[in-house]
């Protein structure tokens, strides 16, 4: 019924925003398929093979390391931060005297780039000079730390860096959340003869599952996007021990002049986010209740 | 949980816990500077977390002007503005743009808006892997590829869905009597988010600003991908620094680089870390 | 500056075909100039939407709105002329007291002297010039109210419009404003619709009242219409406290026969079964009556005491003087006049006579 002007005016502000994301979301997604489905090499060349990149894609060995240590790191570095976030968060929820200090302590590492945490963790996992050697140093001449270089363990020091960097930030959202909780349900389990740790364990960290869930989420979405980590960090290596698919999309995409492959291996790295976020997001829009 | 906690084993159990987990945090920072301030010598000689003799500058205005970056070797100087005048645009441009869209999605809903504001929520979450071979495509055809205003084009389009949804959520909150009082008063859409809505915009344009400024300053993906010889952000500038193989590996020059690289970022998180905060857990929780 | 309020066959319906909602159903409303017309009924009978299509913050399915003569359904509120207090207050947070009277003037280019004495005007009449330069967050909830009448005075509009304004104050608070409202009323006359859900509000302050529900005007009368000869059962018993009684039974035309009983009551003869309603002051303890109970509960509120009495044909509820006798458990008799008894069909709860 309105045609006013004060009914178009919204809709012309925000519409910029809607063609523009659209267009880089949706567009660009669908022509990265298309090219999956192409055979493009060095340059996009539009010609038709169906799933043939996918094929050489799934047979190759490299993409099977990338997969395998994106299960590794994945999984370590999420479960890792997690468990570190939340000892960490219960501590501090604990009316600590320095509680800011350390929070700002704890959260920092979330401030730099993951190449500047990469570039530093590479030197402080330096086979020679680095953590080896200060162990040695310090009484135990066998000790070795070769991992950085060594094909098998390197992934490793990818989750180690990784956990560095994020745990914080798990212990921050972990924190907000405690501090959500009904304090008089903590007294009413105090009154009733519970202790501490039994107070946590069986009330309070389950009241935090949507936190834990969502936690979950945004440190999965980031370790499947993993990129700069890695490449400041190994750089994919050695050889290619510590490629991760976001490593091997732009090694194929931008070195390799592979670009159909490079893009259907970025096709599988969006169906595994959105696997996990579409469930999540669809929940959450659902369940909330909508405002006027 | 009431009573002022006593000094008991758990307590110094807690405490140790806690001050372990601070050293793990702060040695990789204090290694770092330790090191940017030794010799090659001290360094061979020394161990990780062993001091140097004296505060020496060198490795630190080597890392500025005159390390080896691949070709060139002008330090990270040359980066750190390519920084610069990529994330100061890009920040405000995505901001701004941001508090638009939040406006009107809480405060002028129309039919299908919270419809495409979820559609539009899938960009916070998605791999930009996807967007990589089609986006370099567009950029070359608008002839900004390899250049400052790509990367900014970039920046934006990407961080849209998160500054939208920052605001969009903040401005929930302003109960919708308010807009329509200013509407009976005379007030039309941009009387409305001048007056009224902006001024009450103070903290989440604070954590908008600085979220965007540390994902874009700290950003590599688009910033390897997409820069030229001459636009290259410093990230990309520190990737080269640390990654070069010609002659000796300076390390003392690597984490001087570091931590100029590093230093705009935790600067503002010290300055304004509760802004950074508050950022990240209005980011994560909940969509 | 009076003017006219006509709202013509309203209809506002939500949805499509048969999945349709309709929260107003043809309502027909005609407010004179300078009247205080309330809008009256519980929560979800229609009364805000009705209000914010007077405001132009929603629009009608169909009908008109006219304010002076012309249909203003598909302006925007600012051309309507029209002020509204809201029941959050709404106040502008970021700007000052004498800002947020004053914004309506600046948005219509007023100039700065005159907006500035009229925003002197209007606070001397709210006697609120000392708080001219405090933000809303520093001001008490009754502080908060008069500006946000003093932005809606300052506008002299055709129309006053308030909704449910008072249901954030405390109790004392609402009985002292309320006073306040009527007194800006009489003196500025502007025509007023006043939204609430308090019957009380209602009654004091209406010159009419129009009780709704379900998207229905139930009744539309002035105080005395409304209290003394409610259309219907829901007029009934929602305006009056305690409620109006009311019992069910066969009336003949001289005797109602209610279950258990039956007593010599006038009334309109009919064949099917009737609602007495009687309130609670006209019943009196008449030891005579066949009507007879036990108290169960007495309840002294001070001037008045209430006392329930449970008689074989239902529960009453009477209200008699502070200093009556009765004790729960005693044995009474009850009785009303024939010229205070209201009858209603019991199917349709339409009134009778």
């Amino acid at each position: 019924m309105k045609n006013s002007f004060e009914n178009w005016l919204p809709r012309l502000v925000v519409a910029p925003a809607f063609v523009l994301g659209f267009a880089f979301i949706y567009g660009l997604m669908v022509w990265n398929g298309v090219l999956s489905l192409s055979a493009s090499r060095m340059l996009p060349n539009y010609e038709w093979v169906g799933l043939a990149q996918y094929e050489k894609l799934w047979e190759m060995d490299r993409w099977w390391v990338a997969l395998k240590n994106l299960a590794i790191f994945g999984g370590g570095y999420v479960l890792g931060s997690l468990a570190i976030g939340v000892v960490l968060a219960v501590l501090l929820d604990q009316k600590i005297r320095a509680e800011g200090a350390l929070r700002t302590i704890y959260l920092y590492p979330m401030a730099l780039s993951f190449i500047v945490t990469g570039t530093a963790w590479k030197w402080l996992l330096n086979p020679d000079q680095g953590l080896e050697k200060l162990v040695q140093g310090w009484g135990f001449p066998n000790f070795q730390f070769d991992w950085l270089v060594n094909t098998d363990r390197a992934i490793y020091c990818v989750v180690i860096a990784g956990i560095w960097q994020s745990a914080g930030f798990a212990m921050a959202l972990f924190l907000a959340g405690l501090r959500g909780v009904d304090d008089s349900i903590i007294k009413a389990a105090q009154v009733d003869g519970a202790s501490l740790p039994r107070i946590y364990w069986r009330i309070v960290l389950p009241a935090l599952r949507p936190v834990f869930f969502s936690t979950l989420m945004v440190l999965s979405h980031l370790a499947i996007k993993s990129f700069d980590l890695v490449m400041a960090l190994t750089a994919g290596g050695p050889g290619y021990a510590t490629d991760v698919p976001a490593t091997f999309m732009y090694t194929m995409s931008f070195s390799r002049g592979q670009i159909g492959l490079g893009a259907a291996s970025a096709t599988m790295m969006l169906a595994t986010v959105a696997a996990l976020v579409v469930p999540y997001l669809y929940s959450e829009l659902r369940s909330k209740p909508h405002e006027r | 949980m009431s009573a002022k906690p006593s000094l008991t084993a758990t307590r110094v159990l807690v405490y140790t816990v806690l001050a372990v987990a601070a050293l793990f945090f702060l040695l990789p920072l204090y290694a770092m500077l330790v090191t940017s301030f030794k010799t090659a010598e001290e360094i061979r000689a020394g161990h990780l977390l062993s001091l140097p003799a004296g505060l020496n500058w060198d490795s630190w205005s080597t890392a500025w002007s005159s390390a080896c970056t691949g070709v060139d070797c002008n330090g990270l100087r040359p980066f750190f503005w390519n920084s610069v005048s990529m994330a100061v645009p890009a920040v405000l441009i995505s901001t701004l743009w941001g508090s638009l869209n939040g406006y009107v999605l809480s405060l002028w809903k129309f039919r299908g808006s919270d419809t495409l504001f979820g559609l539009l929520l899938f960009g916070v979450f998605m791999p930009f892997q996807v967007v990589l071979l089609p986006m370099s495509q567009v950029l070359g055809w608008l002839g900004i590829s390899s250049s400052i205003g790509g990367l900014v084009l970039v920046h934006c389009l990407a961080g849209l869905a998160g500054t939208t949804l920052f605001f969009r959520n903040y401005y929930s909150a302003i109960p919708g009597e308010l807009v329509n009082a200013a509407r009976i008063d005379g007030a039309g859409f941009w009387q409305i988010f001048w007056r009224i809505v902006l001024p009450l915009s103070t903290p989440i344009v604070m954590v908008t600003l600085i979220w965007q400024f540390t994902n874009i300053w700290n950003d590599f993906l688009f910033g390897v991908i997409f820069s030229g010889t001459d636009s290259k952000p410093i990230t990309v500038g520190l990737n080269n620094l640390a990654n070069t193989s010609s002659s000796v590996k300076a390390y003392n020059v690597d984490m001087a680089a570091a931590v100029i690289a590093g230093l705009p970022t935790m600067a503002i998180y010290v300055l304004a870390g509760k802004f950074f905060v508050r950022g990240l857990t209005a980011g994560a929780v909940k969509g | 500056m009076a003017s006219s309020l006509q709202i013509a066959g309203i209809n506002k319906r939500y949805g499509k075909a048969d999945k349709s909602v309709e929260v107003l159903k043809r309502i027909d409303i005609h407010v004179e100039p300078g009247e205080f017309l309330i809008l009256v009924g519980p929560s979800g009978c229609g009364k805000s939407t009705l209000l914010n299509i007077i405001a132009g913050l929603d629009e009608p399915t169909e009908g008109e709105i006219r304010i002076g003569g012309r249909n203003v359904v598909g302006m925007p509120p600012r051309d309507r002329d029209i002020a509204m207090v809201f029941q959050s207050y709404a106040l502008y947070p970021t700007l000052s007291v004498a800002d947020n009277i004053g914004f309506a003037l600046e948005m219509r280019k007023m100039p700065k002297a005159e907006r500035q004495a009229r925003i002197a005007e209007v606070a001397a009449m709210l006697q609120i010039e000392h708080l001219l330069d405090r933000r809303p967050s520093q001001l008490s909830g009754g502080q908060r109210q008069r500006v946000a009448m003093g932005r809606a005075l300052a506008r002299q509009p055709q129309l006053f419009l308030f909704d449910e304004p008072l249901s954030n104050l405390d109790a004392k608070l609402r009985v002292e404003m309320r006073a306040e409202i009527k007194r800006l009323h009489q003196s500025s006359g502007i025509t007023s619709v006043y939204v609430t859900h308090d019957q009380v509000e209602a009654m004091t302050l209406g010159s009419r009242i129009a009780v709704m529900k379900g998207g229905v005007v139930q009744q539309l009368g002035s105080p005395d219409e409304i209290y003394n000869r409610p259309a219907n059962t829901y007029v009934a018993t929602f305006i009056g406290s305690p409620t109006m009684n009311l019992v069910r039974g066969r009336q003949t035309g001289q005797q109602f026969e209610m279950l258990g009983l039956s007593v010599p009551l006038a009334g309109p003869a009919s064949p099917q079964d009737v609602l007495l309603g009687v309130r609670p002051e006209h019943l009196r303890f008449d030891d005579a009556s066949p009507w007879r109970g036990e108290v169960s509960v007495v309840e002294p509120t001070g001037p008045d005491t209430y006392v329930v009495v449970d008689t074989p044909a239902g529960t009453l509820t009477l209200r008699t003087g502070a200093q009556t006798r009765v004790q729960p458990g005693d044995r009474v008799g009850i009785t009303v006049d024939a010229v205070h008894a209201h009858w209603f069909d019991a199917a349709s709860e339409a009134r009778l006579s």
